[in-house]
């Protein structure tokens, strides 16, 4: 049986992290993966930290508890990091992205991990230059993908534009940006 | 690789909730009345959507709590509709006198049901005190651990309840899987449309040529005969419940039963339990086996009818085994799962296995594999005479001192 | 009046307490009166009125006109003699 790969998203009320998560789960399914996608509910305010999961696997998935020890952990809004203890469960094997436009040096520090385990990508800024909008889950759904490197981004890019085709059949303007942020994400996600 | 087991099956990311809304398209029912409550809340707003959109032509009835929602139900099941609604929680126990008088007047309701915890304190997070609390209402009880199987029981439920004529509710663990996306197949309208028929009712209430009258009061010359009749009714639903199981495994080619079997057949330890905890305990016992632990599991899906004899035979061979409750009794002695489970095995001759009783999960609590392998572990001392099983209930993942 | 039928089993019955139509007429309730109309054809003047307020559908009709009383369901209310403009229903002891 091959590894499971958790993954476990930071982000604020509002900031879409449910929404990245099944993105994202929607998106590796149609490329022939299992996945799970889950939020993790409590007091829902807008602005509150707030986390969603995801598993992926090449066989059916039938834990149910949660995400306790992620493979990977993405981070939508660097402020959180003084809010919320992002590392947790991370472990030394974990790897971590951040939406920042800091190094991945600096912000190992910050984080207080290893280099090696931080990942950075300006998805604010990508979205802004993209989208229009500071939307920065679209992008980092790229980033997640070339960080774990193991899912194929053209299928992502093949299901995310379907899935956003029916959404926004009126504005082809927002679908062409949402799709160039996840590439460029891709493409500019850095571990320096 | 992910791939329909069905020839023309489509694999699909949907939650729990999407799933079962998506059944109750693909059914069709003449008539759904429902209130929103969390976590079934999406069940409902998905299923009035469609039917804004047209895409289906129930005629949806936005009620004004989930006591008219059973009792409108209830209503256009007399009348002669094929009928659903979907709840959760503090609603299901507004439904409460109504579930009683679903059942006793024999009506085919199905209702999409999410596990969550009753109040007090208030909380939203699953947990299955709900319907094990309406265990004995003579409602058909059908569990499922994921998206998939709550989409599967939603399109068998109808043929069960319609055979049975009794009223059938299909859960799912509230949050865990109602708000958990997962890959599922999903049928075709046309051939979910096939399986499950068109209802027609021997007899109804608006068929003018053939008045009756439904609900009358009975005192105590005729009221017994009727209770033991859905009494009998439940242990008659059996056969049904199977013969919809098969039918459908030819049709989709996915297997149903009463319980799933895990592992059983030379399992010495074995977890007796419902929903998705079952689905995490398969991926423990994945690992226990690993390490040559001859650990199983049966996981629940008919509740009620129970299937007594059957799971008493295939627990009859374990040396010790867990029954795992998301529901306490507050009896003082134990819940439910177990104490039918127990009395099964008592009542089948069944004495040999050392038993435990285990509550979890109240209020969403976590389960993880942890404490799963922990639960196998102290089964695996009690089997080899190292351990005692508990007389009393015993508690997962709870602050006791 | 002891009742003797036979009754049925869970069985036999029809499952969720179904009950034909039309057996109000099979359960005779005129056993419980103690008083009774009497009809007179003579004063009547078939108005009715007797017919809409009878509580049991006792008064018995045919072809518009009142043609007596069904004394098997009446139970002696004497709403129907003291609603008769006529005075054409009078209410007598039941002698048993």
């Amino acid at each position: 049986m091959s590894k499971m790969i958790e993954v476990r998203w930071h982000g604020r009320g509002g900031q879409g992290a449910k929404t990245a998560a099944l993105l994202f789960a929607q998106a590796v399914l149609s490329t022939g993966k299992y996945i799970q996608a889950f939020p993790e509910y409590g007091p829902e305010r807008m602005g509150a930290p707030v986390q969603s999961f995801n598993r992926v696997s090449d066989d059916p998935i039938t834990v149910h508890c949660s995400v306790t020890e992620p493979n990977y952990v993405v981070i939508l809004d660097p402020s959180l990091i003084e809010a919320v203890d992002v590392t947790e469960g991370v472990g030394t094997q974990g790897k971590v992205i951040v939406n920042t436009s800091f190094s991945a040096e600096e912000m190992a520090k910050k984080l207080g991990i290893a280099k090696e385990q931080v990942y950075v990508v300006d998805a604010s800024k990508i979205s802004n230059e993209t989208i229009g909008q500071n939307r920065p889950n679209t992008p980092m759904l790229g980033a997640l993908v070339k960080v774990i490197g193991t899912l194929d981004i053209e299928g992502v890019l093949k299901d995310t534009r379907a899935k956003l085709e029916v959404k926004f059949r009126s504005k082809p303007e927002v679908i062409d940006g949402n799709i160039t942020s996840i590439q460029r994400a891709y493409d500019e996600v850095k571990n320096s | 690789m992910v791939k329909p087991i069905f020839s023309k099956g489509k694999i699909v990311a949907k939650t729990g909730n999407e799933m079962m809304a998506e059944a109750m398209r693909q059914i069709a029912p003449d008539v759904v009345a429902a209130y929103p409550i969390t976590p079934a809340t999406e069940i409902v707003q998905i299923f009035s959507q469609f039917v804004a959109d047209g895409k289906v032509p129930t005629e949806f009835v936005a009620v004004e709590s989930e006591h008219s929602a059973m009792s409108a139900t209830i209503a256009a099941s007399v009348a002669g509709a094929r009928a659903m609604t979907g709840t959760s929680s503090q609603g299901f126990a507004l439904m409460w006198e109504m579930l009683y008088i679903a059942a006793g007047l024999r009506l085919p309701i199905v209702m999409a049901e999410v596990n969550r915890a009753l109040s007090a304190p208030i909380n939203i997070h699953g947990d299955q005190s709900d319907t094990m609390g309406a265990r004995d209402a003579g409602w058909i009880q059908i569990y499922s651990e994921d998206p998939q199987e709550a989409y599967d029981n939603m399109i068998q439920s109808v043929r069960i309840a319609e055979a049975a004529k009794l009223p059938t509710m299909v859960t799912t663990d509230g949050f865990i899987i109602s708000h958990c996306m997962a890959a599922a197949e999903v049928y075709p309208d046309e051939d979910v449309k096939e399986f499950v028929g068109t209802y027609k009712p021997e007899r109804y209430l608006l068929d003018y040529k053939r008045p009756f009258t439904l609900g009358s009061i009975e005192m105590q010359d005729y009221y017994f005969e009727h209770r033991y009749q859905l009494a009998q009714a439940q242990r008659d639903a059996k056969k049904i419940i199977l013969d919809v199981a098969k039918d459908f495994k030819n049709k989709f080619g996915r297997e149903y039963g009463f319980y799933e079997k895990y592992k059983m057949d030379d399992a010495e330890v074995a977890i007796v339990t419902i929903g998705s905890a079952a689905g995490t305990t398969k991926a423990v016992i994945n690992e226990l086996r690993e390490k040559g632990i001859k650990a199983g599991l049966i996981k629940i899906r008919i509740f009620r009818p129970f299937p007594a004899d059957e799971i008493a035979k295939d627990l009859a061979n374990v040396k010790a085994l867990a029954v795992l409750d998301r529901a306490d009794s507050c009896s003082g002695t134990f819940a439910p799962v177990y104490s039918d489970v127990v009395a099964a095995m008592y009542a089948n001759g069944v004495t040999g296995p050392k038993t435990e009783n285990y509550v979890y999960g109240l209020g969403g609590r976590e389960i993880d594999m942890t404490h799963i392998a922990d639960v196998f572990k102290h089964l695996d001392e009690v089997a080899k005479g190292k351990a005692q099983a508990s007389k009393t209930v015993e508690y997962i993942n709870v602050r006791i001192k | 009046m002891k009742n003797e039928e036979k009754k049925p089993t869970a069985a036999e019955l029809p499952a969720g307490g179904i009950v034909e139509a039309g057996t109000a007429a099979q359960f005779k309730t005129g056993p419980w009166r103690s008083i009774k109309p009497v009809w007179s054809k003579e004063k009547c003047k078939a108005c009715m009125i007797c017919w809409i307020y009878c509580p049991d559908a006792s008064i018995q009709v045919a072809d518009g006109k009142v043609t007596g009383i069904d004394y098997d369901h009446c139970k002696g209310c004497g709403i129907c003699s003291k609603e008769c403009k006529f005075g054409a229903i009078t209410m007598e002891a039941e002698k048993k």
